[in-house]
């Protein structure tokens, strides 16, 4: 396991260790098996067409899994996850598939966030942080907050 | 501008009101591994079950917002709810307004949860453009030992 990030470690404005995601195809239908989101936006080309979004598109909630992701990996064991916000400014759309395993070319995702507050409350330290995702021209498709609780390093 | 409120007294009677039935489940072993592969969460909490058991945790645990979006919640129609409020004669421009969890105890294998959903809040604000609706739709988790583990918040804004 990667070292623990600890309260002492971090500061205002330091970035949270960014995570690169590639939604695919195949990972919306496995997506959609495990999460029960069976709307056909997300897998089916005529529906997403007749919805007016063109092709089928990344569900919000996988974003949302991702920054979950993003926070849970940086904060580490040790620390919480408290809160978790975000909201869907902008579609996305996956890679299509090239083999069974390997998607075509195209866009990368990057989850990434910057501490924007970090305080002492009811006995936790606490930080928040802005976070998004934001697509392969770099625009935030999905922006966002997080709070989390971190061990301290200099607890005996 | 209309004079008054745009919150209408059929609205206001939906703050409170549930989305059908609470819908309760129980966390399994294989759902929560295969959401975390479908994330491409590698996290070993989520997905080796000998290392989570040797954590302190004692088990696999689920990852953040394993639970869903409310509307997803095991089935509970939170669709519904947004309707009802549109027929309830809010604002016909529908935005989404984000959705907020809070993670008060953490979930496992092998918990059981109880979801419900109900609007929790409808309130008129003044933003740039004039009077909008925003609300709240509210599903919480409770465990097995009646806590409530999980708070979500959904917002809509009604233009």
């Amino acid at each position: 396991m990667a070292k623990q990030l600890c309260y002492e470690d971090v500061d205002v404005g330091a970035e949270v260790t960014p995570l690169a995601k590639i939604a695919t195809t195949r990972m919306l239908v496995q997506w959609a098996g495990a999460s029960g989101d069976f709307n056909p936006l997300h897998y089916d080309e005529d529906f997403a067409k007749s919805q007016g979004v063109g092709t089928p598109i990344v569900h919000g909630a996988l974003k949302r899994a991702w920054l979950g992701q993003l926070m849970t990996g940086w904060v580490g064991e040790q620390g919480v996850l408290k809160k978790l916000f975000c909201q869907y400014r902008g579609m996305d759309y996956p890679r299509k598939m090239k083999t069974m395993e390997e998607p075509h070319g195209g866009e990368t995702w990057w989850c990434k966030g910057k501490v924007s507050k970090k305080y002492e409350e009811g006995g936790e330290h606490l930080v928040e942080c802005e976070i998004w995702v934001e697509n392969g021209k770099g625009e935030k498709t999905t922006p966002g907050r997080a709070l989390v609780a971190l061990p301290l390093r200099s607890k005996g | 501008m209309a004079e008054g409120s745009i919150i209408t007294e059929e609205l206001r009677k939906l703050i409170g009101v549930t989305a059908g039935e609470p819908v309760t489940f129980k966390v399994e072993e294989g759902a929560i591994q295969r959401y975390a592969q479908a994330i491409g969460d590698p996290n070993p909490l989520y997905n080796d079950v000998e290392y989570a058991a040797k954590s302190r945790h004692g088990r696999l645990m689920c990852p953040p917002g394993f639970t869903g979006w409310p509307v997803k919640a095991g089935g509970v129609p939170m669709f519904e709810l947004v309707e009802a409020l549109v027929k309830a004669g809010a604002p016909p421009r529908l935005l989404d307004g984000g959705i907020e969890y809070e993670f008060l105890v953490p979930m496992g294998a092998g918990d059981v949860l109880t979801a419900t959903t109900k609007v929790a809040d409808i309130v008129e604000k003044e933003g740039k453009s004039g009077k909008f609706m925003l609300a709240t739709i509210e599903t919480t988790f409770v465990n097995q030992n009646g806590d409530v583990a999980v708070r979500a918040l959904a917002s809509f804004i009604n233009r």
